[in-house]
């Protein structure tokens, strides 16, 4: 039995601003990670993070097992893709991805027979010894091991992680931040990862520190998981790892709010937390590191939260990237009747989706049922000028002058009022009691900007 | 099943709504009219209900006119009345109210273009407009009442006593906190107001900057005022009496006519408390809200453009 250590001295650390959305993490906090059973197909496609497509390098109508590299990086920023089953390629179809790419997608037809399935492949992905011996690992070969695996972010916006991974002697790294905020509401996927494999996101902790020589390591956790947080201090044991406490906030787990928060560091506008020294890492980013490092397993599989009231059964689930939302909405009971929107990813930053058959990509973090109880269909007013947009910006920008501006094309208020440097947190939007659509406006302003400048 | 798409966010604060904004400043107006009923009886009941009656008919006829939906749910123009009404004098004849309800929401809002795109607060333009087109009527004069039952409306207002008679007569500080004075009907009585006002820092519905703005320039400039004689008042005195209070915490709060940022509303506060006490002290009127809340109105979007937050992290860098 372990001790349970007093969280309630320890010191919390937060940002300004944001806002305090429900939480509803009970739909699935309580949901031990369960495996998808093999689908009859998954559809992997080729543009799953930010930069460049992968180039696909395998023929139609091939075999391919579990981990085989089917595409390959299609630039600098740009990463790995593998068979998420083993089987039999198609033909390429072209798929529409929830943020409303369309890309091209490699199918593949699996095996009746899979060599790691169920409960052998959940002991593969989370269970077992994960001691990290690193006088062994050469530091250099870490960042390519990671392009070789295919790693992203897997908080949601999919940032190859490789290109983080490397050292650079011009730009000292100081601190690592392994971020399992998970702010966003209902989702828990990273919550039950740091429940149920601790020592893998440890030891990718470790591993990531060795690429790139920082210091120091947090681990930032909301102070809504006192269990995670118990469970990853006891983890930790003697070693040197900080966990720190965040209040339970949105964003608290978007970088430039934790870095804040964290560090007391600001990320430069249009810049990387790599411009202040430090580099974020996702919980679930981490754990794949390790899982490469150690026991050769590319990205493959993800956790996935399958949540919210319009869910019969929400769970969490490992499932093969490629896996379209249907198969598994119906692993999980369903939808409920009231289901009016299905999100991928969380109520706060997801898109929603009406083709459910669309598939789990590597960013796919959760996906979300909402009912007409949980969507605000409140009439938009007009702006009452009320400033609450403002005060809730962590950014501290002026979201109804850049709506507005982006409204009537008004280029030059727009910059002024610094338009790029939004993040599309979408807090602005959730206070507004005008109920106007800010983060949407918002968006297609940067876009008028970007394309009239 | 019927699925539905939009874009993030897919969630949003139902208790905020610009409805509940504008009730909640009704709210915290209870005590306010609670007392005003108390002082002024019958009198209060037909300036504040002539006056949200003609805001909400006006309102909704030049809706209808135009061809736009309705807008009277959101409240805004039922509160514009309320809040002219209680700016006004007890006495004044029943054109007035008539009138000042309608210039406000015509003149004052609908013109613009409608809640949230009028540069001046409404129910000022309104009452600026009798106050200049019928001054007898709403001059100093206008709230003595000499055959009234209650003694409070045979008085002088604080304030005129104060203009005319070098503080002499001035009620003590205790009347002026409780609003056993003359004055218009909302005005009155400081602890009615410092109620209603807290109740509306403590659910956010007004930014504190701008009454701490105002506070701070008058008990400043009422400091020095007192101590050079250049007033017959003493800061205390400034602040209890006249509409300095109603207006610091419900005319000068308007969102729509302040400033977005919390730096702007802190020097729209500040210039509308410096603007009070100059016209108080300076000008032929006893009073001097009013005015100030819609000269610093007039300079609300020159704040707005000095007060542009720097982004948390710093400007967008330019491109090479
Ligand atoms: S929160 Fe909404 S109503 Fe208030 S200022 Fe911002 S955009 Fe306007
Ligand atoms: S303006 Fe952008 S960064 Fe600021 S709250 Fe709105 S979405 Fe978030």
């Amino acid at each position: 039995m372990k001790a349970a250590i007093s969280l309630k001295n320890l010191p919390k650390f937060t940002f300004r601003k944001g806002i305090h959305p429900p939480e509803y993490k009970s739909y699935a906090e309580h949901q031990a990670i369960e495996v998808l059973p093999t689908p009859d197909t998954v559809r992997i496609p080729l543009l799953q993070h930010l930069g460049a497509p992968a180039k696909v390098s395998i023929e139609p109508r091939a075999a391919v097992k579990v981990g085989d590299i089917i595409a390959e990086s299609g630039g600098f920023i740009s990463t790995n893709l593998h068979a998420s089953v083993s089987g039999k390629t198609a033909r390429e179809g072209i798929i529409t991805l929830p943020n409303g790419r369309r890309v091209t997608t490699i199918p593949i037809k699996a095996d009746p027979e899979q060599e790691l399935e169920g409960d052998a492949l959940k002991q593969a992905f989370l269970g077992g010894d994960w001691n990290v011996n690193l006088d062994e690992i050469d530091a250099s070969s870490i960042s390519k091991a990671a392009l070789q695996a295919g790693i992203v972010g897997m908080g949601g916006a999919a940032f190859p992680s490789h290109v983080k991974l490397m050292r650079n002697d011009d730009r000292p790294i100081t601190d690592l931040i392994i971020n399992g905020c998970e702010c966003e509401p209902f989702l828990t996927a990273d919550h039950r990862l740091m429940l149920e494999s601790p020592q893998s996101i440890l030891a990718g902790a470790l591993i990531a520190r060795h690429a790139t020589g920082a210091t120091r390591i947090s681990i930032c956790i909301e102070d809504n998981k006192p269990d995670a947080i118990q469970t990853m201090i006891h983890a930790i044991g003697d070693r040197d790892i900080d966990v720190k406490i965040m209040r339970s906030k949105y964003p608290q787990g978007g970088e430039k709010s934790l870095v804040m928060a964290a560090l007391g560091k600001a990320i430069p506008t249009g810049g990387l937390p790599l411009d202040v020294g430090v580099v974020v890492l996702n919980v679930g980013t981490v754990a794949s590191l390790a899982r490469m490092v150690l026991r050769g397993m590319p990205l493959t599989h993800r956790i996935v939260t399958v949540t919210g009231p319009g869910v019969v059964h929400p769970k969490n689930l490992l499932v093969p990237i490629g896996t379209d939302f249907e198969t598994v909405l119906q692993y999980c009971g369903g939808l409920k009747e009231e289901a009016a929107r299905i999100i991928a990813g969380g109520p706060m930053m997801g898109f929603s989706v009406t083709d459910l058959s669309t598939p789990v990509t590597k960013g796919t973090s959760g996906i979300t049922v909402l009912t007409a109880k949980e969507l605000n269909a409140a009439a938009t007013t007009a702006c009452v000028r009320c400033g609450l947009c403002v005060d809730t910006c962590p950014l501290d920008l002026v979201p109804t002058k850049l709506a507005m501006a982006a409204r009537y094309k008004h280029l030059e208020v727009l910059q002024r009022y610094h338009v790029d440097a939004c993040m599309e947190c979408g807090c602005c939007a959730y206070q507004c009691p005008a109920n106007i659509p800010l983060v949407q406006l918002i968006r297609a302003g940067k876009i008028y900007n970007r394309t009239h400048s | 099943m019927n699925v539905s798409v939009a874009s993030s966010p897919h969630f949003s604060n139902t208790t905020t709504s610009t409805q509940r904004m504008m009730i909640d400043v009704m709210i915290a107006l209870i005590p306010v009219v609670a007392l005003s009923l108390w002082v002024f009886r019958w009198h209060a009941i037909v300036q504040i209900g002539l006056c949200m009656l003609v805001c909400a008919l006006t309102e909704s006829a030049w809706k209808k006119l135009s061809g736009k939906p309705a807008s009277i749910a959101d409240a805004s123009g039922l509160l514009t009345g309320l809040i002219l009404g209680l700016s006004l004098p007890w006495s004044a004849p029943l054109y007035v109210p008539i009138i000042a309800s309608f210039m406000a929401i015509a003149l004052g809002k609908m013109v613009f273009g409608g809640l949230g795109m009028n540069l001046f607060n409404p129910a000022m333009v309104g009452r600026a407009f009798v106050m200049l087109s019928f001054a007898g009527a709403l001059g100093a004069s206008a709230y003595v009442y000499p055959d009234a039952s209650s003694t409070i409306l045979t008085q002088a207002t604080p304030l005129t006593l104060a203009k005319e008679s070098a503080g002499a007569s001035m009620p003590g500080f205790w009347p002026l906190f409780l609003g056993t004075t003359n004055g218009s009907i909302g005005e009155t009585s400081a602890l009615a107001i410092l109620t209603g006002g807290a109740y509306l820092l403590v659910r956010r519905t007004a930014a504190w900057q701008i009454p701490a703005g105002v506070l701070a320039s008058c008990i400043v400039l009422g400091l020095i005022f007192e101590f050079t004689g250049i007033s017959n008042l003493n800061v205390i005195q400034h602040l209890a009496s006249g509409s300095l209070l109603f207006g610091a915490f419900f005319i000068a709060t308007d969102p729509v006519s302040s400033p977005l940022a919390p730096k702007g509303r802190l020097i729209f506060g500040l210039g509308v408390g410096t603007l009070i006490m100059i016209l108080r002290v300076f000008s032929s009127y006893p009073e001097g809200v009013m005015f100030a809340v819609l000269l610093m109105n007039a300079v609300v979007p020159l704040i707005n453009r000095w007060t542009i937050p720097t982004p948390i992290g710093g400007p967008i860098p330019a491109k090479p």
